[in-house]
């Protein structure tokens, strides 16, 4: 598993696999700096972050194969990550089917007061973080959001396969920045929310925009099952927070 | 009567104290032994007066008490009156004088001196400081107002067409919680919407200006705990309209300005005064989003209390958790407001409640009076104080009022600056076992950035702990909930505890953790 991924992530992921059978597992970069990760032409591995073109350049030519699948992000997402190792590895379907069903069902469920909120609501992503796509087919997919422009800072058709498959191909996708032009569009779509770095949010929101800003999404544990609702909740956070700030008060 | 170690509210003569210290040309004599005169260093300490209370105290001893207290009471009103030479007499017995049942206000009466003489009796065994304030502001109004009554059926004459609409601002008091900042600010606002202040009263008022309130159209109620009464006597006989809107916040000011212009009869742009809020929009911008339903808990005066529990749930972002009064007076008015936040208010003096059901909710911010600092302190949550009683430290140096939009720009500092930033807490999360981001840090603009903060419920005292019975934590699982974030573990730890007894569960496994989780999303 390449990417950082936050220790409770790490450890629910390491519990999922373990119960999948599989024997011989490693997170990269380790944990601690002076663990020793073993790779060569019989590793396999799996991206657990969208933004590590160089590292998976460098893991390759040592031979280790990428298993193509989508970020876990999400309940589907997280799903589709583990399906992708469990075929690989030969893991039975009986066996997976067992050990993700109560982790997926718990998960969906967490989703719904989250869904009420975001449900419907359009949005609109600046490019920032990188996570961009597999945030706006999670947000699109499973909470039922509407997608206007998703903007990436560049995007790796290959490793990003998987999610644009899943992606509503109706959505605008725009790569690279020109942040005039993406504020004329923004302004011009008024969506319901916006997905911006922190240059970009006070001034949107003085404008009467609501932002989700993005780089808090870097800094959250939102991968893996358990905090599916943690992520749909960064969402819903700001909206909730209009609609509170919004009430007038009566005399 | 309780005995305790610590009251929110003093005897009811502190409140005629706070009345007489706030005035001008007024002195008050009070019946007591020599040991309430401790009551001076309220006002000389705590709020730093350059100047020693007007009052006069009888200072009996044990050994008088099988003489003549009434004639030690005649001596000591004579030469206070031929030192002092106020405009009007207060007289009244302390909590221990109450009980020598001498009749100050009769004593005082046959002295003949040449001025009003108010008597004031203040059941100390019943009645609290703010009463006292309360009664004593209103005896003194309808004293020096009673030959302004309309007659049955006659109504107030109507303003002159080319005068300005006037008002007085009732309640401010010596020792009261920023009352002069709240004075100044809210002067100004009148002022700026073209209604010029007749009286303010007590504080700064003497007793010509007591006399002169029913000259102004309409009164700013601006602390009910002391101006109620008043305020009520003189709608019912000047006709003068009283104001319910406390303006405490941006929101709470907006219906304050809604209010009084409809009060003075006048066109006002209520946008146009509030559209340079600086608080408004800290709340709005993106780094305000972590405040969002941060679990806070209020006490303090109903006033202040109430204020704060709207401006928390409506211009913070806050989730209000517990909600409660020392001021029975207004308990009511508290128990509408928790009900509107889904909350059963807490009505009590004990501040030992107090703490236990902080110690229960845990928190991430409490606001409070001094007596909730010290419990925030004791239990390590961030607090900021929004109510008296409240100690030298919230006299402060610089202009800080509550009330008002400057008053709102003051709660959102306030109110934040005790927590940690967002960003940091995320560094927390990100970080741990760093020597700087670590586990048990403090918010690192407070300093001590490596004070180990601890908010474990085991440590608590036995009487402030929660109910026992709760199931017990497997190894794994106490370990998992340790992975979670210290300013979440509290809730996590709650719920997960909450869950599991509901289940019917013995003991708490990761997956009961996590089943907690998802229950308490959904």
């Amino acid at each position: 598993m390449v990417g950082c991924l936050a220790d409770v992530v790490e450890d629910q992921f390491s519990r999922i696999f373990k119960d999948l059978g599989l024997k011989s597992f490693a997170f990269f970069p380790p944990r601690e700096s002076t663990q020793r990760i073993v790779v060569g032409p019989k590793t396999k591995y799996l991206l657990a972050q969208p933004f590590l073109t160089d590292t998976a350049r460098f893991l390759e030519n040592m031979g280790a194969q990428r298993i193509a699948a989508p970020f876990p992000l999400g309940v589907e997402g997280t799903e589709k990550w583990f399906l992708a190792a469990a075929r690989e590895l030969g893991v039975s379907n009986d066996v997976f089917e067992k050990v993700i069903a109560p982790q997926r069902d718990r998960a969906n469920k967490s989703l719904e007061p989250h869904r009420e909120i975001l449900k419907g609501k359009s949005i609109f992503f600046f490019p920032d973080s990188q996570l961009e796509i597999p945030l706006a087919r999670y947000l699109n997919r499973e909470l039922g959001m509407n997608l206007m422009e998703v903007g990436v800072p560049y995007l790796h058709r290959q490793h990003m396969a998987e999610e644009l498959a899943m992606l509503d191909p109706k959505t605008q996708l725009s790569e690279g920045q020109n942040v005039e032009n993406q504020l004329d569009r923004c302004r011009a779509q008024q969506p319901d929310m916006v997905v911006c770095g922190l240059g970009l949010a006070n001034p949107l929101e003085a404008e009467g925009f609501t932002t989700k800003w993005s780089i808090e999404l870097v800094f959250t544990p939102i991968q893996g099952f358990n905090q599916a609702a943690d992520l749909a909740e960064l969402f819903a956070r700001p909206l909730t927070r209009k609609s509170k700030l919004m009430m007038v008060e009566e005399v | 009567m309780k005995l305790t170690l610590w009251t929110y509210e003093g005897p009811p003569h502190v409140g005629a104290m706070r009345i007489a210290t706030a005035m001008e040309k007024v002195h008050y004599v009070l019946h007591a032994p020599q040991g309430d005169t401790y009551a001076d260093l309220l006002f000389t300490m705590i709020e730093r007066m350059k100047k020693r209370p007007p009052v006069t105290y009888t200072t009996f001893q044990a050994r008088d008490l099988g003489s003549d207290t009434a004639e030690l009471f005649k001596d000591a009103a004579r030469s206070a009156y031929a030192r002092f030479k106020p405009d009007l007499l207060m007289v009244g017995a302390s909590c221990t004088a109450e009980l020598i049942q001498d009749d100050p206000g009769g004593l005082a009466a046959a002295l003949d001196l040449p001025v009003p003489i108010l008597p004031l009796e203040l059941p100390a065994y019943q009645k609290k400081e703010n009463w006292g304030a309360a009664e004593t502001f209103y005896q003194m109004v309808r004293l020096l107002g009673q030959q302004f009554i309309l007659a049955p059926g006659q109504t107030r004459p109507a303003r002159k067409p080319d005068a300005k609409p006037t008002c007085n601002i009732l309640g401010p008091t010596a020792l009261g919680f920023r009352h002069r900042d709240d004075v100044e600010e809210i002067s100004r606002l009148l002022r700026e919407l073209g209604i010029e202040v007749n009286v303010v009263a007590p504080l700064g008022a003497n007793p010509a200006d007591i006399a002169r309130l029913h000259e102004a159209d309409f009164n700013v109620n601006l602390y009910p705990e002391t101006a109620n009464t008043a305020a009520t006597w003189m709608t019912r006989n000047f006709g003068q309209p009283s104001t319910k809107a406390i303006p405490i916040g941006f929101k709470g000011t907006q219906a304050f300005i809604t209010e009084v212009c409809q009060l003075a009869g006048i066109e006002c742009d209520v946008q146009k005064f509030s559209q340079s809020s600086k608080a408004r929009w800290y709340a709005l911008s993106v780094d305000s989003t972590y405040l969002t339903n941060k679990r806070v808990f209020i006490f303090g005066d109903a006033t202040h209390a109430i204020a704060a529990a709207k401006v928390a749930a409506h211009e913070m972002g806050f989730k209000v958790v517990g909600l409660g009064t020392y001021s029975r007076e207004l308990a009511r008015e508290v128990r509408e407001t928790a009900e509107q936040l889904g909350l059963e208010a807490m009505i009590t003096d004990d501040y030992l409640e107090v703490e236990a059901r902080i110690a229960e909710l845990q928190p991430e911010l409490i606001l409070g009076t001094q007596m909730e600092r010290h419990i925030a302190k004791r239990l390590q949550i961030p607090c900021a104080v929004i109510s008296s009683p409240v100690h030298v430290q919230d006299f402060p140096a610089r202009y800080s009022p509550q009330m008002g939009f400057e008053g709102a720009c003051v709660l959102f500092d306030s109110w934040v600056h005790p927590l940690m930033m967002g960003l940091e807490e995320h560094l927390i999360g990100m970080f741990r076992g760093d020597f700087e981001f670590h586990e048990g840090a403090m918010p690192s603009h407070l300093g001590h950035a490596s004070t180990p903060i601890k908010v474990d419920v085991e440590q608590l005292p036995a009487n402030i702990k929660p109910a026992n019975g709760v199931p017990s934590w497997e190894t794994d699982a106490e370990k998992e909930l340790n992975k979670i974030p210290f300013f979440v573990r509290g809730k996590a730890r709650r719920n997960t505890e909450r869950y599991a007894a509901e289940q019917g569960l013995l003991s708490i496994t990761l997956e009961t953790l996590y089943d907690a989780k998802a229950h308490f999303k959904s």
